[in-house]
């Protein structure tokens, strides 16, 4: 080594030194190679189970197969929802790398307003399961779909996906009784099962399509899939098929709804017509109504607040939930709790001077004619409407009773059957008196409650249901809308309908019938006018709700009133008298006396539904009310 | 001791080995100045890369035809260089170098950028040069080419010398910035140093040296390039960005197992999960397709063809052909290691291709150029003992 300091150079040495640094080297580079495999034997033997599952997990994925919604049809099987194949936009929020530049593109590529930009980017936002599909857009029209897939490269998590949405034929006529479906929201989101309603959408919001939502959603499948890094599906290892909804066959008619609809003529008001034996309904309209399928597809903010500032409510089903008092369509039920309780009999008179007094009181309680009746009995009471006579019956029967006997017709609870977000109403008791205002029950609420007023509040559907019960002898049926589920009937016997009504002696059914059908064929018949002609034998009873209510001896113009201060127009009829078939209910907001107004209408319903012609044309049954302007007062 | 008469037990062999074979063979092969062995080696990898390339690409064919014609041109210059005297490569050496460098300072000036960095120099319609590959070969050549003519060991005025030449170069290319290069550059020029013989007293201090200036050395990293290492220590850190090449490509090989998946049945590899899989990443196609057999060929591969170069290092015999020879060979093998280390997770993400597998056009070149002035330096050693 001290040779290091010649001047000469030593090959001999030179190669000395290189072959002991080669040598090394490859020493070192034997090493480093057993590191290597040491590190591949590691990976590829020891840990080979964890990355063969890891490597599986990044081919393999799942994809939720969504079910198709069932079908609904009428009573006839015209169908009511259907299922319209539709193109969709959908982001899968993982696989779209930048977002943002991603939401951007989109933005420009379809042309998108800042407010729809503004609602996908809060949809792509918003809470969803890892690699789960968000719903950026429904119902792409061809332009777009041919944009989104010539752009796809770009696009990375964006799928165009194809889907069945659902479309409402009649939706204006059928909104309120069939409901609609929507997009799933955050709340519904958390509640729902994540398995059954993966790779779906929509869900019912109300309705039928709500009441019915386990129904008519069916099962999810699941295919196993392999795809590539950018999650773009290669081709299917497995699959589960989904479990389709069932479809549903409604007791609705179609005609008769879409007649029931035309009656109402825009006006606000309420139609329900139920088979009495069976419950079955058959119209249950709410007017005006709206276009259902805009909820579907997603409706835009301005259309949904033109809509919920709309002082014509078209969302509130009034069917259901519109709290009306029932005026003097109540009388014949009044007129049987009486009988039952013994402060009437059916031929016992009273002398009507126009107006009604309680004892130790000089506050006089009208008759709605105002020099009075005088002597009317039972069937009498009901035909003319008279006041007076109820105001007797109330007060001797007592709160209590009559609470006791309108309930058991189902007044002031929910009688529907599957019948989503009903109301109950009110039937008001001393107990509810205490309850809401803390105050005691004075007599003279007793009388307001006798002719259908005060805090007696009803819903068309109770109105008809109580009418199908009162026509049906006291026999309970609880309305329904569907009739088969699948292939499988409704049960006939539904759970928890109230008690039958029982009366000592059946004939007293008759008579109260047989002044029913006075109100439409009686020469004194509050709806005489409304009777002409009939071919068959009919029941009905009219009423008028104060929407404003009188002092003391004022008396009521129509037409001074503002159009929404004027009564609703209320009627209830069955037909016919002998065996009944059908049972209706009509309220018309604002119209004024019932038997102008709502008679017509249920007699069209009647007629419809009974006579088995062609379903009459709304506008001549309009023309003839139109020339019929002799008003016949009464309420 | 024992060392030394390892070396000295191994002195007469390379002088016997040509002479063993088929006397009309080693007329040829002497004619042509080849190395039979190497050749042979070199031509199954390339085959073997060819066949990983095909299945790496997604099965396109015109990939691995524009790879085979580069593998044709690599051929080409390496017959042509082995026909080189290693006395003119000595002769050429400063001036290759010199252009080198000056090309690398064009670069720095006016550069074409591509990805990121500033590697190429383009003279418009003509050529789209990486001045940085010439100097894998010129930064070897110009080392041993300095320390041929000096008293070896080197001595400290000679070394000052050596870590200028090596230290230019390699501070440009790691500016462009191309760390996986100028990596390499450094290798070749520490190995001819090395194997001249520095001094272990120097080694030591060099690596302290280093050690303390690694801090330095941080703080002067790219972003990106300070994110590679960090990726590296933890790359479930980032699992979609810049961990995620790391997480895919050992997923890659370890889910091969022992016997792999089969040839183009890889998942990893065939349905795009991993990144560059046809270039820097292409072992983790070949560990997923073909398992840890395949892989164990393949480095056992590579380190015949390393250890058969360093044979015909070792038989040369003048220094300058030995140092250059060496160098070449050792460097090779760093483009083995660093490539599968990075791709196998041990270590950091450097753009190190491998060798003559991975798709690439001028690193096939240099590499295949480097085999040919190998063959050179045996092919043209004096056929008798000193």
């Amino acid at each position: 080594m001290r040779e290091r300091r010649d001047t000469l150079k030593n090959p001999e040495q030179e190669l000395r030194i290189f072959r002991v640094r080669a040598m090394l080297a490859a020493l070192t580079i034997l090493i480093l190679a057993g590191l290597l495999s040491g590190r591949l034997v590691y990976l590829q033997v020891v840990q080979h189970e964890v990355y063969s599952t890891r490597s599986e997990k990044n081919r393999v994925r799942v994809e939720p197969l969504p079910p198709t919604r069932g079908l609904i049809y009428d009573r006839n099987g015209v169908l009511l929802a259907e299922n319209r194949p539709t193109y969709n936009l959908t982001l899968i929020r993982e696989r779209a790398g930048n977002l943002d530049a991603t939401l951007d593109r989109l933005q420009e590529l379809l042309e998108l307003s800042a407010e729809e930009a503004e609602g996908f980017r809060i949809r792509a936002r918003q809470p969803q399961r890892p690699f789960q599909p968000a719903l950026l857009m429904s119902d792409l029209d061809e332009t777009q779909i041919a944009r989104l897939a010539v752009n796809r490269h770009r696009l990375p998590g964006v799928e165009v996906e194809a889907q069945l949405l659902r479309y409402y034929p009649d939706s204006r006529i059928m909104a309120h009784a069939l409901g609609y479906v929507g997009r799933i929201n955050a709340e519904e989101m958390r509640t729902l099962d994540p398995g059954r309603y993966a790779g779906t959408h929509f869900i019912g919001k109300t309705g039928v399509e709500r009441y019915y939502e386990d129904v008519l959603h069916g099962q999810a499948g699941l295919r196993q899939v392999e795809t590539n890094a950018r999650g773009r599906v290669l081709r299917e290892l497995g699959r589960t098929d989904p479990v389709p909804g069932q479809n549903l066959a409604l007791t609705l008619d179609r005609e008769l709804q879409k007649l029931a609809y035309d009656l109402l003529d825009g006006r606000r008001g309420s139609i329900v017509a139920i088979v009495p034996q069976t419950g079955e309904i058959l119209a249950m309209v709410s007017a005006p109504g709206f276009d259902s399928n805009q909820f579907v597809t997603g409706i835009d903010f301005a259309s949904y607040r033109a809509l919920q500032e709309d002082i014509d409510l078209p969302l509130f089903n009034r069917a259901i939930r519109g709290q009306y008092p029932p005026g003097s369509t109540i009388k014949p039920f009044l007129a049987l709790a009486g009988l039952v309780e013994g402060v009437i009999t059916p031929d016992k008179t009273i002398n009507d001077p126009g107006f009604y007094q309680l004892p130790n009181d000089s506050r006089r309680y009208r008759n709605w004619l105002r020099w009075g009746h005088g002597r009317v009995d039972m069937e009498r009471s009901i035909a003319v409407s008279n006041n007076t006579y109820y105001y007797s019956l109330a007060h001797e029967m007592g709160i209590d009773r009559l609470h006791e006997h309108m309930t058991a017709f189902g007044f002031g609870q929910r009688v529907g059957h599957d019948v989503f977000g009903e109301s109950g109403a009110l039937m008001p008791s001393r107990d509810w008196k205490r309850a809401r205002f803390n105050q005691p029950w004075y007599p003279g609420e007793t009388l307001s409650v006798g002719i259908g007023q005060g805090y007696w509040q009803v819903t068309p559907l109770q109105l008809a249901t109580a009418t199908a019960v009162l026509a049906n002898r006291g026999q309970w049926v609880k309305p329904r809308l569907a009739s088969l589920i699948g292939d499988e009937p409704v049960e006939s016997e539904l759970p928890d309908t109230p008690g039958n009504i029982h009366v000592q002696n059946d004939v007293w059914w008759d008579r109260v019938f047989s002044g029913m059908e006075k109100v439409l064929t009686g020469s004194e018949g509050t709806a005489r006018r409304t009777g002409v002609g009939l071919e068959y034998r009919m029941a009905g009873k009219s009423g008028t709700a104060q929407v404003f209510s009188l002092g003391q001896d004022q008396r009521y113009n129509a037409e001074e009133l503002a159009e929404r201060l004027r009564d609703h127009a209320l009627f209830m009829a069955f037909a016919p008298l002998e065996d009944p078939q059908i049972a209706v209910s009509v309220i018309v907001e604002n119209a004024g006396g019932g038997s102008t107004h709502a008679a017509h209408l249920a007699r069209a319903m009647t007629d419809a539904w009974l006579l088995e012609e062609e379903a009459p044309d709304a506008d001549e049954i309009r023309e003839a009310m139109d020339s019929d302007d002799s008003v016949v007062a009464g309420n | 001791m024992a060392l030394m008469a390892l070396t000295k037990g191994l002195r007469a062999r390379p002088v016997k080995a040509p002479e063993s074979g088929i006397s009309r063979r080693k007329s040829l092969w002497e004619r042509t100045h080849l190395d039979p062995w190497l050749l042979l080696l070199l031509l199954v990898l390339m085959v073997s890369g060819l066949a990983v390339l095909f299945s790496a690409s997604g099965q396109r064919i015109e990939v691995v035809m524009a790879q085979g014609t580069r593998f044709l041109v690599g051929v080409v210059v390496m017959l042509v260089l082995a026909q080189v005297q290693p006395v003119t490569l000595l002769r050429w050496a400063a001036l290759v170098y010199g252009v080198g460098l000056l090309m690398l300072v064009a670069v720095e000036l006016v550069g074409d950028v591509g990805m990121g960095a500033k590697r190429w120099l383009v003279i418009p319609g003509v050529v789209r040069f990486q001045p940085s590959e010439l100097m894998k070969l010129a930064m070897p050549l110009m080392l041993a080419a300095w320390l041929s003519r000096r008293q070896l060991p080197p001595r400290w005025k000679d070394i000052i010398v050596c870590g200028v030449l090596l230290g230019l170069p390699v501070m440009l290319i790691a500016k462009q910035p191309d760390l996986g290069t100028s990596l390499l550059v450094a290798c070749a020029g520490v190995f001819v140093v090395l194997l001249a013989g520095l001094s272990w007293r120097f080694i030591a201090f060099l690596s302290v040296a280093a050690a303390s200036a690694l801090p330095l050395l941080w703080m002067n990293l790219h972003n990106y390039q300070r994110q590679r290492v960090l990726t590296f220590l933890n790359p479930e850190s980032d699992p979609l960005g810049a961990g995620w090449n790391i997480i895919q490509s050992t997923t890659a090989i370890g889910s091969g197992g022992t016997w792999g998946k089969g040839w183009l049945q890889g998942t990893q590899s065939q349905l795009e999960f991993l990144p560059e899989r046809h270039t820097d990443f292409i072992v983790a196609v070949l560990g997923e397709e073909f398992g840890l057999v395949g892989m164990l060929l393949i480095l056992i591969l590579y380190l015949l063809i390393v250890l058969r170069g360093l044979w015909l290092a070792m038989a040369a015999h003048e220094t300058f052909g030995r140092l250059l020879g060496g160098s070449i060979i050792l460097t090779f093998f760093i483009y083995v290691f660093v490539n599968v280390g990075m791709v196998s997770g041990i270590l950091p993400v450097v753009g190190v291709p491998l060798p003559l597998v991975s798709y690439g056009g001028t690193s096939s070149v240099t590499l295949l150029a480097g085999f040919g002035i190998l063959m050179s330096i045996h092919g043209h050693r004096r056929l008798l003992p000193r």
